[in-house]
């Protein structure tokens, strides 16, 4: 049987070692891996891991993948330490954006880039309406919010596309299911650089996170309510004890992750597509699942995180594209990565017994 | 005491065990004889638990022989110690309350036998035994001494040559104990030896043969408990001579300081307890001690009156005479009543957070809404940091270093800080649950006098404490809770510990009431 001891003391020299050789295994295996399926391992490898930061406008791709991937993270990020397991992000980035874009839909000529606040406000309130759904069932009747929340992705999926093949289907858009095009005052704009003009996709949008990222640090550390956020995740018991309501916080968590899914759904459309259509995240809410843990649930960790992930993502495209290596192989790889890093991180903080016996 | 080498069942030489740093057991010897009544008798932490874990195999041990019957044997598993003829009863009942006893007892056997059968022979043996019990009774129907008989007519089931028990008695009734001395003699004069781990001095004197003495992790002595007396044993465990309380006469008040008035609150879930009518009521500088054995609603009582859950009826509690039975916990806080849970890990305090934020736990709203409003946003831990280093100081909280993890005190040191925690703010009324409960004897000493020295101070104190012994040296007036039943309250010199140990039974003796 195997058991984990906790080590008493986190070595800081592990804490540096330990990604680095997580990455060299991965590597390694990936390279084992390519081998095996007959592909050049050098040039596979190249293409996910360097190709992305091989030219200046690949390394804005990555920040702008990053960008709804940290959003999110950072919003289930507070669902999590607080014990509140929303899993349903992919559905309320949906519901986000799809409530923004009726609202920026039922504006056609609007050109102020003030209009912006109200469609982010817009995209807040729906992610947080749908999170709120498993919110009150949670704090009210008891059921698991797992479930609904998973459950309500679907829901919000179906939803989009009845929407932009009914409702909001342009006229002129030849039986496509697409919306019309924005208004102006909706979109957000690449970053003019001056004497460069635009690096790739980087847009403004890339700002929320900067603001985001040092804000929920003071949050998590700083303030009252991220103390019992962490309370609550921690000893549940201490919370009554402390006088905090245990239902209060779940809901203003659920509501909060929510929220921001939404935004991150705003961003996404407005800046990279511009109008609605029946897919609009491409898995960014159950990625993000990945991102917060991987970053530890700690804000900072979680930018990082949501880097890796993003170059990751990015390097398959180019594999993908150049190479011709299919989806699936380079998903396998991802996996490895994952299963590296945690790794590293599990024995950073237990060291592992083997004992006899069943 | 001389023992022939052929008496001899279960010898263990040089038993080593530590987890990590701590050494849980160092070169312990310990050689029982068949038929006896082995006593092993140590402080909490002293490594009795470690020690027995590994002569059922829970634990292995870093180094040291275990014989039986003369044969060298390494017991790998709790099934090659029950083949050894090994059984144990544990501290916490390992049953599951939602099967029947003959259930619990037929999914324990190693060797399957029909259900039928096992109903015969728990029936047999129950009888045999005096262990009555009916097997086809729910568990979580059963009381706690039958609980306990269950565990003991599993282990006879296995006919053991050695039966290990685990602080038996802290569960039971006086009049429980008895039973079990009963029983426990009548299986050792059969020819079973039994081990008997305690903290008790009285029992180990009455019921044991030969008692090993564990301090830190070392047996320091092994004496035959026929001729030795408490003050002895309880000088060799402790090391130390234990300081008498220094309790002053006082005067006695008649203000009523805080009541519960007819309060009723169901069970929230199934195998919680419901409080049926409960009243009490405490004066300025008095002690009420709340006495019971654990799991008869002294949680749920807990909950209520330190306001986690509100009452229904705002009249239920009253404050001075004032009605608060709806105030919320930290309200009943600014009123000045400070209350401390039984649980002290993962309630009373949070293990991974410092003791700085665990401070900032119960003093967070001293800090808001006394300025501006950025101050009260960026209202954390670090405001509390005055305090918490104040009553580190003024509590001899002993820390491994400046503002550690709770998880890093020992358990007598993070109640001496709960205690400190909740003093400091100068409570009118102080309801404290379990408040040495596992603490090591000096630790609990001090927190006794804090008690004692509150209630002189002429604060109302009210103490909810299993310990009887404790209950007595403390209270200056005693009610019982059994099964969300609050008895009547008495004047501790009005109450013997066997009427206490009845109604603890839930045997309602008709006694005056003091007016």
């Amino acid at each position: 049987m195997i058991t984990f001891i906790p080590r008493d003391k986190v070595s800081k020299n592990w804490i540096i070692i330990a990604p680095i050789l997580s990455i060299v295994f991965t590597i390694f295996f990936g390279l084992l891996i390519f081998t095996f399926l007959g592909y050049n391992p050098l040039e596979t490898l190249y293409q996910i891991f360097v190709s992305p930061f091989s030219r200046i406008d690949r390394i804005s791709d990555i920040l702008v993948k990053a960008c709804p991937l940290i959003i999110i993270g950072t919003g289930l990020m507070l669902c999590f330490k607080s014990n509140v397991w929303n899993i349903g992000a992919e559905g309320q980035f949906i519901m986000g954006a799809l409530l923004a874009g009726f609202i920026a839909l039922s504006f056609p000529n609007i050109e102020t880039k003030f209009f912006l606040l109200i469609t982010i406000l817009a995209g807040f309130v729906g992610g947080a309406l749908w999170a709120f759904i498993p919110a009150i069932l949670k704090t009210k009747l008891n059921v698991n919010e797992i479930l609904v929340s998973l459950m309500l992705v679907y829901v919000a999926m179906l939803f989009i596309d009845f929407i932009v093949r009914g409702p909001l289907r342009d006229p002129m858009s030849f039986g496509f299911p697409l919306s019309k095009p924005y208004p102006e005052g909706a979109l957000i704009n690449k970053i003019p650089f001056p004497g460069i003009g635009f690096l790739g996709q980087l847009h403004y949008g890339i700002l929320f996170v900067f603001l985001l990222v040092p804000i929920s640090w003071i949050f998590v550390n700083k303030t009252l309510g991220g103390f019992k956020i962490n309370v609550l995740g921690s000893a549940p018991q201490a919370a009554k004890f402390a006088g905090f309501k245990q239902n209060s916080i779940t809901i203003t968590v659920l509501l909060l992750s929510g929220g921001l899914a939404g935004v991150a759904g705003v961003i996404e459309v407005s800046a990279n597509i511009g109008q609605l259509q029946p897919e609009v995240s491409f898995g960014y809410g159950f990625t993000a699942i990945i991102v917060a843990f991987l970053g530890r649930l700690s804000p900072v960790g979680i930018l990082f995180a949501g880097i890796i992930i993003a170059t990751v993502k990015l390097g398959a495209d180019n594999a993908q594209m150049t190479m011709g290596i299919p989806k699936v192989v380079t998903g396998l790889f991802e996996g490895i990565l994952l299963f590296f890093l945690l790794t590293g991180e599990t024995l950073q903080k237990y060291k592992i017994k083997w004992s006899e016996g069943k | 005491m001389e023992k022939k080498e052929l008496d001899i069942l279960l010898k263990a030489t040089k038993i080593c065990k530590s987890f990590g740093n701590f050494v849980a057991n160092q070169n312990i010897d310990i050689s029982i004889a068949k038929g006896q009544i082995h006593a092993l008798l140590g402080e909490n932490g002293a490594g009795k638990s470690t020690l027995v874990k590994i002569f059922y195999g829970v634990l292995q041990p870093d180094s040291g022989s275990i014989e039986i019957n003369k044969q060298k044997i390494s017991i790998t598993s709790p099934n090659i110690a029950r083949k050894n003829g090994i059984g144990m009863v544990f501290q916490h009942f390992s049953l599951f309350p939602a099967l029947t006893v003959a259930e619990n007892i037929l999914i324990a056997l190693d060797n399957k036998i029909k259900f039928n059968k096992v109903v015969n022979e728990i029936t047999k043996l129950s009888k045999e035994w005096e262990l009555f019990v009916d097997p086809l009774k729910l568990v979580s129907e059963l009381s706690v001494g039958e609980k306990q008989r269950v565990e003991i007519i599993r282990c006879l089931m296995q006919n053991p040559s050695l039966l290990i028990m685990d602080e038996p008695t802290s569960v039971l009734t006086p009049q429980e104990i008895k039973n079990l001395f009963k029983i426990l003699k009548r299986l050792a004069s059969s020819g079973c030896s039994i081990l008997y781990i305690s903290h008790k001095l009285e029992e180990i004197i009455e019921l044991a043969d030969e008692v090993t003495i564990l301090k830190s992790g070392k047996s320091i002595a092994s004496i035959d408990a026929k001729k030795t007396t408490t003050n002895f044993l309880a000088e060799t465990m402790v090391g130390k001579k234990i300081t008498e309380l220094k309790k002053t006469i006082k005067s006695k008040s008649k203000k009523i300081a805080f009541e519960v008035k007819n309060l009723d609150k169901p069970k929230d879930h199934e195998f919680g307890i419901s409080l049926t009518n409960i009243n009490l009521q405490v004066n300025y500088g008095e002690i009420l001690g709340v006495a019971g054995i654990a799991g008869n609603g002294q949680v749920e009582l807990m909950e209520i009156l330190s306001g986690e859950i509100n009452c229904e009826d705002n009249d239920q509690i009253l404050l001075d005479k004032t009605p608060i039975g709806k105030t919320n916990i930290n309200e009943r806080r600014k009123l000045g009543i400070e209350t401390i849970p039984e649980e002290r890990t993962l309630h009373a305090t949070v293990p991974n957070l410092t003791l700085n934020e665990n401070t900032f736990l119960t003093y967070f709203f001293k800090y808001s809404n006394t300025k501006s409003w950025i101050t009260n946003l960026l209202n954390n831990p670090k405001n509390s940091s005055d305090e918490s280093t104040k009553i580190i100081k003024n509590n001899d909280v002993r820390c491994p270093e400046t503002n550690p993890l709770a998880s890093q005190l020992s358990g007598g040191n993070l109640q001496k800080f709960i205690l400190g925690r909740s003093l400091a703010n100068n409570p009118k009324v102080a309801i404290f649950s379990q408040p040495t409960w596992g603490v090591d004897i000096g630790a609990a000493t001090a927190i006794r006098q804090k008690l004692l020295d509150l209630s002189q101070s002429g604060k109302a104190v009210i103490l909810i404490s299993q310990d009887l012994e404790e209950i007595f040296e403390l209270s200056d007036k005693i009610c019982v809770i059994n099964e969300g039943v609050l008895s009547e309250i008495f004047d501790v010199r009005e109450i013997t510990a066997t009427d206490v140990g009845l109604l603890m039974g839930g045997k309602n003796k008709k006694m005056e009431p003091i007016k």
